[in-house]
């Protein structure tokens, strides 16, 4: 019965829909030819750092705020919370418009270092950090009591122990949602588009939508598409990878 | 300050909360004494023996080890940590480095010793507990009584000057205790200090210079082995010992408070 539905919805999609035509819109061959080799160089390239350099500051802050999270020190706990709830709660896209034009409004004459690239890098980051930190501390938290009580017992000092002892055991567990992270950070660097970027910093859908108004046809955001899903299925694949070996290793 | 006593305890008060679980305790352990802790669950001896290394933090009274005030808030609890050596019931043994790093790494991190010292030290301290064949396993890959071996060895390597037991026994199955126990007995032979949480009466009798049994958060009795576990004179250590040592005569005793 199932499939009978499945079948007929998919029977009229393919009978109802107009295929010359989007095939006109969407899949110009030509079109998708010229694109090459810069979606490639600049796009695919740009949307890789923009993630990576927004992964790595997320990941480092969100390190600093699950420690803060989990600190004896209450102040610091709420300050983590606060932060936590406030950047998880906050559509991505407002944040970047924040660091796009109220940091610059707030402190008159800085600069955010690395210009675009520094931006972006913030914006991503202080969306990620927020999941990251969650994350972390759920892994932290993992580790059993008694690995702390034990190294504490043996004279590692706290901070010590949380780099020899609990971290490296932590960091198996929350390698997989990392990941998953990754991915989703992968998706969000196209909120670029609504920071005002030079030809050379484009990523992919700005890449793809700019070619597309300049040539009256969507064959650019079907490529950038496929673009991302050239990432983002390979890292999926390796994220249940790495969950079947955290889920054997229990 | 000199002080013929390695561990010195001083109206010792601890509570969770409402839950009052030491409720004043003095007690002295000598410099090469063997003092067996013994008491139903519930009654504190867990919490006291980590009151020592201030795992738990008293909630009055004061703490000496080696004429240090464990309980002064200004005293480097890292550095008096060194000296005080402690097993676990389950071991902790760190999952993620072979035995040999389980030994190293405290050393390396800790007392700063160079690799060829600290490996050194480890493997004569794998060899005195007999596991010199395993140096290169996962603490995954032995059984309970070699990791609770491996878990006393990794202690000894920091050269402590007194090893606190909490329960080492208490989580193994019952063929493999006895390895444990003969290691134990090694280090007390060799003149170690040690305070012992335990239910192995037999080794206390044995090895124990005094016994000294607790219920609800006091000191009942305590004295040569021989007199506190053959002869009490309380009722309620007589009553704790005829349920520990017949069980099937009573209700048996409930698991050890969780650690």
């Amino acid at each position: 019965m199932q499939y009978a539905v499945f079948v007929a919805v998919v029977v009229v999609i393919a009978v109802l829909a107009d295929w010359d035509r989007l095939q006109n819109q969407f899949a110009q061959a030509d079109l998708a030819e010229r694109l090459f080799p810069d979606i490639i160089t600049i796009a695919l390239r740009n949307t890789v750092v923009y993630t990576l350099s927004g992964f790595a500051f997320g990941l480092v802050l969100g390190l600093v705020i699950a420690l803060m999270r989990l600190s004896s020190v209450a102040p610091y706990r709420w300050a983590a919370s606060v932060y936590i709830e406030i950047f998880r709660g906050l559509p991505a896209l407002l944040i970047f418009i924040f660091v796009g034009v109220a940091v610059p409004l707030a402190f008159p004459g800085t600069e955010i270092p690395g210009g675009t690239y520094g931006k972006v890098a913030l914006g991503l980051g202080l969306v990620a950090a927020a999941y990251m930190a969650e994350t972390i501390r759920a892994g932290i938290q993992a580790v059993p009591r008694g690995q702390m009580e034990a190294a504490r017992s043996l004279g590692f000092s706290h901070a010590r122990a949380m780099v020899s002892v609990i971290l490296p055991q932590a960091y198996r567990i929350i390698i997989p949602p990392l990941t998953n992270e990754l991915v989703l950070l992968f998706k969000d660097s196209s909120l670029v588009l609504f920071l005002g970027v030079t030809l050379d910093e484009r990523e992919l859908t700005k890449f793809g939508r700019d070619l597309a108004s300049q040539t009256a046809n969507s064959t650019p955001i079907l490529v950038a598409g496929l673009c991302y899903l050239l990432v983002t299925i390979p890292l999926s694949f390796v994220v249940r990878r790495l969950e079947a070996r955290t889920a054997r290793a229990k | 300050m000199p002080t013929p006593y390695e561990i010195e305890i001083r109206g010792l008060h601890k509570s969770f909360g409402d839950n009052e679980v030491l409720r004043g305790i003095d007690l002295e352990v000598a410099t090469g004494e063997v003092v067996c802790v013994i008491g139903p669950s519930g009654s504190g001896k867990s919490t006291l023996l980590r009151c020592v290394n201030l795992l738990e933090e008293p909630t009055r009274g004061q703490v000496f080890v080696g004429g240090t005030e464990v309980t002064d808030l200004d005293v480097d609890i890292d550095a008096v940590r060194r000296r005080i050596g402690m097993v676990f019931q389950q071991f902790n043994l760190f999952p993620h480095v072979t035995v040999t790093e389980n030994l190293t790494l405290p050393q390396r991190r800790v007392l700063g010793r160079a690799k060829g010292h600290a490996a050194k030290v480890a493997r004569e301290n794998l060899e005195r507990v007999g596991l010199a064949d395993k140096a290169d396993a996962y603490p995954a890959q032995l059984s309970g009584g070699q990791q609770q071996r491996v878990a006393i060895a990794r202690a000894l390597a920091m050269g402590p000057e007194v090893m606190l037991f909490d329960e080492p026994t208490s989580a193994l199955d019952p063929e493999l205790v006895g390895d444990v126990l003969a290691v134990m007995r090694m280090l007390a032979a060799e003149g170690m200090t040690m305070m012992v949480v335990t239910h192995e009466m037999s080794f206390a009798r044995e090895v124990a210079d005094r016994v000294v049994f607790m219920d609800e958060g006091r000191i009942v009795e305590q004295g040569p082995a021989a007199q506190v576990v053959g002869d009490p004179r309380h009722e309620r250590t007589r009553n704790f010992l005829t349920r520990i040592l017949d069980p099937a005569a009573a209700d048996p005793p409930g698991p050890e408070e969780a650690p």
